[in-house]
């Protein structure tokens, strides 16, 4: 069943311009590091040098804050919906 | 209050053209413009060379609390000028924020309704205070960002067009124009003439278009620079990533000397430096200003920088700009600064 991503559009000319895609892992830091495998380039865009998730993204797992969670230790399962939310919104 | 002493390039005109400070004023919309200009002293000392200074505009003295006051302004006058705007209309445009909250402060000072669509993740701040001028929000998808807004706008007006005035900060003349005629001026009054550089942050590019032509045309060896973030996904809001953006038709890159891209993490550390070393707090396109200034200041043996800070820090509190500021040293400024070196040096 795996786990629905939901990509912004600043990050989809790694996912071919989808909007959403699949993906798996049983937490958050597995789902991202296995979005970078199928779309090489985006973990880099989501996570810090140090492994941290960059201060400007927001990741929403079913709707909820994972820095209100376990951030990225937060639980992952299948038919989860994960959203990835730049910070602002660009332009003025 | 500091004077700056190299004034060569003043002549008596600009002088007796300094503007005396309103004392009182009959409008809001009066009180837009000559806002002042801060000497960064302490956060560039032992950075940059002893004939080199940095200023900061300081944009948010302006009632509506940024630089979008200005050209909200000008694209209001010049509608009602030509009847584009007339009782019974509404004025309507995308904007993340600033914008929206200068002309929902405009529509109010003039007696328009104001309807604003914005990507629903601007800060709640910037949401409050356009409803407390009695604008009303219409939210797009944050996924989409703030071409999302653009789209989903052009729709409700495409369903209604008789309905609304759209000033289209985007493609609209007014807004670099109003930089034109008063920022630039300032600038040019505020720093004697010995302005050498120009950085300003590329959102609609308003700002830089328009002050960038004013003060070529009074010294065309003037350089303007326009500071972007580095990749398309970033958390300087504000700014546009041109590359990956719908480019505002009033932005012509070949008017820019050049480009200085900065990472958002530079940005929010510059932010801490500016609030906690200079005592300035203001917004993260504000400290990308501060950052992509340093840099060219550092370049330069003697000349007089001068940047834009959009705004202050305080419309921006509940957002992810504060996350882990508690960790910031002023060493990671000088890191930075230390990485401008080897790469110059790597390069020469």
């Amino acid at each position: 069943m795996g786990i629905k991503v939901r990509v912004p559009t600043p990050l989809r000319r790694f996912t071919g311009g989808n909007d959403e895609v699949a993906a798996e892992g049983d937490s958050i830091k597995a789902v991202i590091q296995d979005l970078d495998r199928r779309h090489p380039g985006i973990g880099e865009r989501l996570l810090d040098e140090k492994g941290e998730l960059r201060r400007f993204v927001n990741v929403y797992l079913n709707g909820d804050d994972i820095r209100f969670l376990s951030a990225l230790d937060s639980k992952v399962k299948d038919g989860d919906d994960i959203s990835i939310v730049p910070a602002i919104a660009g332009g003025r | 209050m500091a004077t700056i002493s190299r004034s060569s390039r003043q002549s008596p005109a600009d002088v007796r053209s300094e503007p005396t400070p309103i004392q009182r004023a009959s409008s809001v919309l009066e009180l837009i413009g000559n806002t002042p200009l801060l000497e960064i002293t302490r956060l560039t000392e032992g950075l940059v060379r002893p004939g080199v200074r940095v200023f900061a505009k300081l944009e948010g003295f302006n009632p509506g609390g940024s630089v979008k006051d200005r050209p909200a302004r000008k694209m209001v006058e010049i509608g009602l000028e030509r009847g584009d705007l007339r009782p019974g209309k509404v004025i309507i445009d995308s904007t993340s924020g600033n914008t929206g909250i200068a002309l929902a402060m405009v529509g109010a000072a003039l007696g328009y309704p104001v309807e604003l669509v914005m990507a629903a993740n601007v800060s709640k701040e910037r949401k409050k205070i356009i409803e407390a001028f009695g604008a009303r929000p219409i939210y797009s998808d944050p996924l989409e960002g703030s071409d999302g807004a653009i789209l989903l706008c052009r729709k409700i007006i495409a369903e209604n067009p008789d309905r609304y005035f759209k000033p289209d900060q985007y493609n609209n003349a007014a807004n670099p124009l109003a930089h034109f005629q008063t920022t630039g001026p300032e600038i040019w009054r505020q720093t004697g003439g010995t302005v050498t550089h120009f950085v300003a942050g590329l959102g609609t590019s308003g700002t830089v278009m328009g002050t960038g032509r004013y003060l070529k045309s009074r010294n065309p060896a003037i350089r303007v620079i326009g500071m972007e973030p580095d990749d398309a996904m970033h958390g300087l809001e504000g700014l546009k990533h041109m590359a990956t953006s719908i480019v505002p038709g009033i932005y012509n890159e070949a008017e820019l000397d050049d480009k200085i891209a900065v990472s958002t993490e530079d940005a929010y550390d510059m932010v801490y430096a500016l609030g906690q070393v200079e005592g300035v707090l203001v917004g993260q396109s504000s400290g990308a200003a501060m950052v992509a200034a340093l840099k060219v200041a550092c370049s330069l043996r003697e000349g007089c920088v001068v940047t834009i800070f959009a705004d202050f820090g305080d419309r921006y509190l509940s957002t992810n700009l504060w996350i882990g500021w508690q960790q910031w040293r002023r060493d990671r400024i000088e890191r930075l600064v230390s990485r401008w070196n080897v790469s110059a040096n790597a390069t020469t």
